[in-house]
C-alpha cells in the first residue's frame, strides 16, 4: 500500500510576539518546525504502514528550507520525501497550492491513501486537502479521529463531528484529514534521526512536472491579498486586591455592568 | 509571473522592510537588496518603504465577463432537519451586503425532506430559496453537498456566496470553490463591499492571529468565503416576508458515492463552544486539570461554557475541542492566562 503524507513548514507562531512599540512582529528567535496538525497526519501514515504494510512518501510544497521538515518526518517513520519548490509557485494561494500538490502527488506514483493535518498553524484555512482530493478526482473525509480498518480496497474510519462521532468508509484511493484525537505523534527515534540526516529528499521543480504553469503561483490564484496589518490587543485588565468574598463581590458587579449576568 | 520588484535607485537600506517582513524573505546581499524564495508576495513592506522603493508587480489577468453573476447566496445550513442558528447569521451577513450592493438574497438549503424549512428563510427576509431536496444528502458527506451546491452556482451563476466557517462548511465549500474554479477566503472575521470596485472585501485573522488580512477575488465568480460563527446577529423575523423557492433536483450521475456512511454516535454532555455567548477560558495559569473545576463553576454559573488556551490543552489539562480558537462569543472571561492573549487575538470577541 501507498500512503502520502502531506508535510508543511510553518513559523512556530505561538513564539510570535508583537513589540508593544512598533507593533510588528518580533520575529527574533522564531523557528520554523512541522505545522503541529502535519505531525498527527504523519504518525498515522506510518501506523497505517506499521498495521497493513506499506511504504509512506512525504510530500510538501515550500522554500528550499522546507527540506528540514521532510527531513523531520523521516526521522519519524517516513520512508521517501520530496519538495516541490520554484519561485514560480510563490504567492499560491489554497486553490493554487493544492493543484500544485496535486501534480507532484500525480508524478510521484500511485497511492492508495493520502493523509493531511486538518489545518496549517499560520493559515488556518483547513482547504488544501479537500482542494486536492477534487484535483486528483478522488474521494476524501475530513476531521477523522480513529482509523479503524483497511482491507480489500476500503478504509473505515470514524471522525468527529461538532456533536457526534460517525463511522464512514471509503473506497480508495481516498484522502482524509485528521484531527488531533487521532494519535500521539512519536518522538523520533536515534534510528530515525540517523536515516534522516542521510536521506536524499528530491526537489521537483515547475518543470519536472506536468501541469499547466497558468494555475502555479499568483497567476493561478483567483484570491489577492490587498491589505496586511497588525492589530495590538490592548490589555483592558486591571488588578483588583482585596478578601475573596470581596474579590467576588466585585466580579459579580463588574458582570453586571457589563450585561454579562 | 507576479514578484516585488526593487527599485534598487531609491533603496536607501533602511531596513525597514527587512524588520516588517514576518517571513524572512528580505535581506541585503552584496550590498542590495534582496527577495528570495519565502516571499509569499504578501505586500507587508510595499506599504512600509519610506522611498516608495518596493513595487508589487501584478499582470492584469485575462477578465472573463463577470457581469453576469448577479446575487448574495449564503449556505442555510441544516442539521438533523432543523435550520442551525448560523444560517440566520449567515443570512444577516448577506442582507448587510444587500444594502451596498443592491442585489438580490438567495439562501440554499440542501438535504432529505428539507423543502418546509424553505418559508422561514423568506420570513427573516431572504428574496430566494434554492433548495436541493434528496435522500443522498440525508447524512452531511463532503461529496454529494458540493456537488449540488455547484450543480446550483453553475446554473444560477451568483456573485457571492458565503457559507458558515463550521465544521460542515470548512469540509465541503472547499471542493465546491476548486469545482467552479474559483477563490474561497477561510474563516473570515469580517465581510464587506468596497464602495469604488463593488468587490466583497474578506477579512480574517492569519499566521496565527497576528496577522490581519484583507483579501479580494477580483477576476473570479462567485466570490466565496466561509464566515466564523457568531460574526453577525441572526437575521430577525419580519412582519411581511416570503421568498421565491425554488427546487432544484440533484444530478446524481455527477456524485460519484464512493464514501458510504455506516452509523453516527451522538457525543453526550458535549457544549458547542462555537455556540456559547460566554466563554471562560482557563490558561497556563491553572496548574493542574483539577483547577477547571473552579472556571467550571463560573462558566455555569454564566450560562456558558469552559474553553481553555493552547498552552493547558498542549498540557493536556483539556481535551483539544476546548480549546478557545477561531470562535465569536459575546464575551471571553480569560482565567490565569499568565502571559500572551494569543486566544484573543484568535477569538476576537465582541466584548473582553
Amino acid at each position: 500500500m501507498n500512503i502520502i503524507v502531506c508535510v508543511k513548514q510553518v513559523p512556530d507562531t505561538f513564539e510570535v510576539k508583537i513589540d508593544p512599540e512598533t507593533k510588528r512582529i518580533v520575529r527574533e528567535g522564531v523557528e520554523s518546525v512541522i505545522n503541529p496538525y502535519d505531525n498527527y497526519a504523519i504518525e498515522e501514515a506510518v501506523r497505517m504502514k506499521e498495521r497493513f504494510g506499506g511504504k509512506v512518501t512525504a510530500v510538501s510544497m515550500g522554500p528550499p528550507q522546507a527540506e528540514k521538515a521532510l527531513r523531520e518526518s523521516i526521522s519519524m517513520g517516513v520512508d521517501e520525501a520530496f519538495l516541490l519548490s520554484d519561485r514560480e509557485f510563490a504567492g499560491s494561494d489554497t486553490l493554487a497550492t493544492s493543484y500544485i500538490l496535486s501534480c507532484g502527488i500525480r508524478k510521484l506514483k500511485d497511492f492508495d491513501v493520502i493523509v493531511c493535518g486538518r489545518e496549517t498553524l499560520d493559515g488556518s484555512t483547513g482547504q488544501v486537502g479537500p482542494e486536492i482530493a477534487y484535483h486528483l478526482g478522488i474521494p476524501y473525509i475530513t476531521y477523522v479521529s480513529k482509523v479503524l480498518d483497511i482491507s480489500s480496497g476500503e478504509i473505515s474510519c470514524v471522525r468527529l463531528m461538532e456533536d457526534h462521532y460517525e463511522e464512514l468508509k471509503s473506497k480508495m484511493p481516498v484522502l482524509i484529514t485528521v484531527i488531533k484525537e487521532i494519535n500521539q505523534p512519536r518522538i523520533p527515534s536515534l534510528k530515525g534521526m540517523l536515516r534522516a540526516k542521510k536521506a536524499e529528499i528530491a526537489t521537483l521543480r515547475c518543470c519536472d512536472m506536468e501541469g499547466e504553469k497558468c494555475n502555479y503561483g499568483q497567476d493561478g490564484s483567483p484570491t489577492r491579498v490587498v491589505d496586511v496589518w497588525t492589530e495590538h490587543i490592548e490589555k483592558a485588565g486591571r488588578k483588583v486586591e482585596g478578601e475573596t468574598e470581596e474579590l467576588a463581590v466585585t466580579l459579580l458587579n463588574e458582570l453586571k455592568n457589563l450585561g454579562v449576568v | 509571473m507576479a514578484m516585488i520588484k526593487i527599485l534598487h535607485d531609491k533603496c536607501t537600506l533602511c531596513e525597514n522592510c527587512i524588520k516588517e517582513c514576518p517571513f524572512e524573505a528580505i535581506e541585503i546581499k552584496d550590498g542590495k537588496l534582496y527577495i528570495n524564495e519565502n516571499c509569499t508576495l504578501c505586500g507587508l513592506c510595499v506599504k512600509v518603504c519610506p522611498e516608495n522603493a518596493l513595487q508589487k508587480e501584478e499582470k492584469e489577468d485575462f477578465k472573463t465577463d463577470l457581469n453576469h453573476y448577479k446575487g448574495i447566496w449564503f449556505f442555510a445550513e441544516s442539521r438533523e432537519g432543523s435550520l442551525s442558528n448560523v444560517a440566520f447569521e449567515m443570512l444577516n451577513g448577506a442582507l448587510k451586503l444587500k444594502k451596498t450592493l443592491g442585489e438580490e438574497v438567495a439562501g440554499v438549503i440542501l438535504g432529505n425532506n428539507v423543502a418546509g424549512l424553505a418559508a422561514e428563510l423568506g420570513r427573516r427576509g431572504a428574496d430566494r430559496v434554492y433548495v436541493v431536496d434528496d435522500v443522498s444528502l440525508n447524512h452531511f458527506q463532503e461529496e454529494p453537498y458540493a456537488v449540488a451546491m455547484a450543480q446550483l452556482i453553475k446554473k444560477h451563476m451568483p456573485n457571492i456566496v458565503i457559507a458558515g466557517a463550521t465544521m460542515m462548511g470548512r469540509a465541503f465549500v472547499p471542493m465546491v470553490a476548486a469545482m467552479v474554479k474559483t477563490g474561497l477566503t477561510a474563516d473570515c472575521t469580517g465581510i464587506d463591499i468596497d464602495n469604488e470596485t463593488k468587490l466583497l472585501l474578506q477579512t480574517r485573522p492569519t499566521f496565527g492571529g497576528n496577522l490581519m488580512a484583507r483579501i479580494v477575488c477580483k477576476n473570479h465568480r462567485p466570490q466565496m468565503a466561509t464566515i466564523r460563527p457568531k460574526i453577525f446577529d441572526e437575521a430577525p423575523v419580519l412582519d411581511s416576508g416570503k421568498a421565491d423557492v425554488i427546487l432544484e433536483k440533484l444530478d446524481v450521475s455527477k456524485v460519484n458515492n464512493r464514501v458510504e456512511f455506516c452509523r453516527r454516535e451522538k457525543v453526550e454532555n458535549i457544549v458547542d463552544l462555537q455556540e456559547s455567548e460566554v466563554i471562560v477560558s482557563g490558561g497556563r495559569g491553572m496548574r493542574e486539570p483539577k483547577n477547571f473545576s473552579i472556571i467550571k463553576e463560573l462558566a455555569d454559573a454564566l450560562g456558558g461554557a469552559v474553553g481553555a488556551s493552547r498552552a493547558a490543552v498542549d498540557a493536556g489539562w483539556m481535551p483539544s475541542d476546548r480549546r478557545a480558537k477561531q470562535l465569536n462569543p459575546r464575551y471571553i472571561l480569560p482565567a490565569a492566562y499568565p502571559g500572551q492573549y494569543s486566544t484573543l487575538r484568535e477569538c476576537r470577541p465582541r466584548i473582553t
